[in-house]
């Protein structure tokens, strides 16, 4: 189908975009990738009246290191993301969540802040940032502001972004040496997940002397597994261990039924994938 | 709006409303109606094409996104009358059955191969989960795509060096497309 009709307006630069964003008076959306808008678009389950395309913005896109922290560009793409050697090295975590989003040419298109920005509860990229104390850096009539992971992801595709703002930058802090895996259950290639978790951790020896959980789909908004967390940290990395600290994954979950799992079984896969990911990060 | 996109190695210019999707402008404006619309939700990717070299589902972007780009479409793909060798390798190996998704498929291969010119089995599979063969006729695909690698590598002959070629033809115009 073919979207219904809309103004386009594609600014050079962050502060055009926020000035095209004041100055427009009906219902305004921004394009980032496209990915998840465009489907929309074309399903005529919205219908702006005008799209704000951030593509042209160069400012917006790649990654830099800032002390002990890393910027990430919102329209850096999923490709560039999996391919960024400082991501690579300092946030290992974000890569492998990314590596499992969609399809190739979905990675060419789509972007890691248009992810976050859309907030879609099963979206692969929102719990690792959660877990990883992401913050979030807004751009506004009113200048910039920064807010944290735990209080961006408001309500199902709902964040603290306003209307007259856009996302402009994410900040991760530097996870060197520390191991991570996503894990993510879904029924066929391509598809959504499930249930999903991201975890990180710094082992000590056999230790594990710090750990980072969040959990995809578990929620209306992403939720970090804090009870997991705390288990695991002073334990020896052993599968008895892991799987006990995992019993705690459902702390802060209030998980629905769709058509692809029930509560109880998303509650059974988010102990199971939790134990997996903590594991295979333990032992990568 | 007016854009201007290169298309198959052909630049154009025209007006288009910024809500028409790069595969529509291609098919209905441009008359390339080798990319074809599968699914209409992103699922399928029969519609793939590459934009600056890398592959897109033409379906879920603009033409207004496109503006300045270069575009390669199957259609882009033959030289002096000669199959491109992905395309010939999918023709060798029974490497379709209705045809539907092929241009898809060929398209997201040569993406595929590359970023890994020497795929196995499971980097061909993954590297064409977004593709969809109604007919299942996955097996041929999957050795189609590995026979190109083979036919690509480097010493391969001739048909490899056209790879790199693959935007370096000349310009023209639309209006002398026309003509011609």
């Amino acid at each position: 189908m073919i979207p219904a009709a809309f103004d386009y307006e594609a600014p050079s630069t962050i502060d055009e975009a926020v000035r095209a964003l004041a100055e427009a008076d009906d219902e305004v959306k921004i394009l980032a990738g496209g990915q998840s808008l465009l489907p929309v678009l074309r399903m005529r389950l919205a219908a702006p009246a005008k799209l704000i395309d951030l593509g042209r913005i160069g400012e917006l896109r790649g990654v830099r290191s800032d002390g002990d922290m890393l910027v990430i560009g919102a329209m850096t793409s999923h490709y560039d993301v999996q391919r960024d050697p400082l991501l690579n090295e300092h946030a290992k975590l974000l890569v492998m969540a990314t590596d499992t989003v969609a399809d190739p040419q979905v990675r060419h298109r789509g972007t890691f802040g248009g992810s976050l920005a859309h907030a879609d509860p099963a979206g692969d990229l929102l719990a690792p940032a959660l877990a990883l104390d992401a913050e979030m850096v807004i751009a506004g009539p009113r200048g910039r502001r920064t807010v944290p992971a735990a209080e961006f992801f408001v309500d199902y595709f709902t964040t603290a972004v306003g209307e007259d703002e856009l996302l402009c930058e994410i900040r991760v802090p530097k996870y060197t040496g520390w191991h991570a895996h996503y894990e993510k259950f879904n029924r066929v290639a391509q598809a959504w997940s499930i249930v999903g978790v991201a975890a990180a951790v710094r082992t000590d020896g056999h230790m594990i002397a710090e750990a980072r959980v969040g959990l995809t789909n578990m929620a209306s908004v992403p939720v970090r597994a804090r009870g997991v967390e705390q288990a695991l940290v002073g334990q020896e990395a052993t599968p008895e261990a892991i799987r006990a600290a995992a019993e705690h994954a459902l702390d802060g979950t209030s998980p629905t039924t769709d058509g692809n799992a029930d509560v109880a079984y998303r509650e059974h896969l988010a102990k199971v994938l939790t134990s997996r990911a903590v594991s295979a990060a333990a032992t990568s | 709006m007016r854009i201007t996109v290169t298309v198959d190695g052909t630049r154009y210019t025209d007006d288009v409303e910024p809500r028409m999707l790069l595969v529509q402008y291609l098919r209905e404006q441009l008359g390339k109606v080798g990319t074809v619309v599968g699914c209409d939700t992103s699922n399928c990717g029969a519609c793939t094409v590459h934009v600056d070299g890398h592959s897109v589902k033409s379906c879920s972007m603009l033409a207004v996104q496109a503006d300045g780009s270069e575009v390669t479409t199957v259609e882009g793909l033959s030289r002096d009358g000669r199959m491109h060798p992905v395309q010939e390798a999918f023709h060798d190996n029974h490497a379709l059955q209705c045809g539907f998704c092929t241009p898809g498929m060929i398209m997201q291969s040569m993406d595929l191969l590359a970023e890994d010119a020497d795929p196995d089995e499971q980097t061909v599979r993954e590297g064409l989960e977004g593709n969809l063969c109604r007919c299942t006729g996955y097996q041929n695909i999957v050795r189609a795509v590995q026979d190109a690698a083979h036919r690509m590598r480097p010493g391969a002959g001739p048909d490899a060096e056209r790879v790199a070629d693959e935007t370096a033809m000349s310009e023209q115009t639309r209006a002398e497309v026309r003509q011609s």
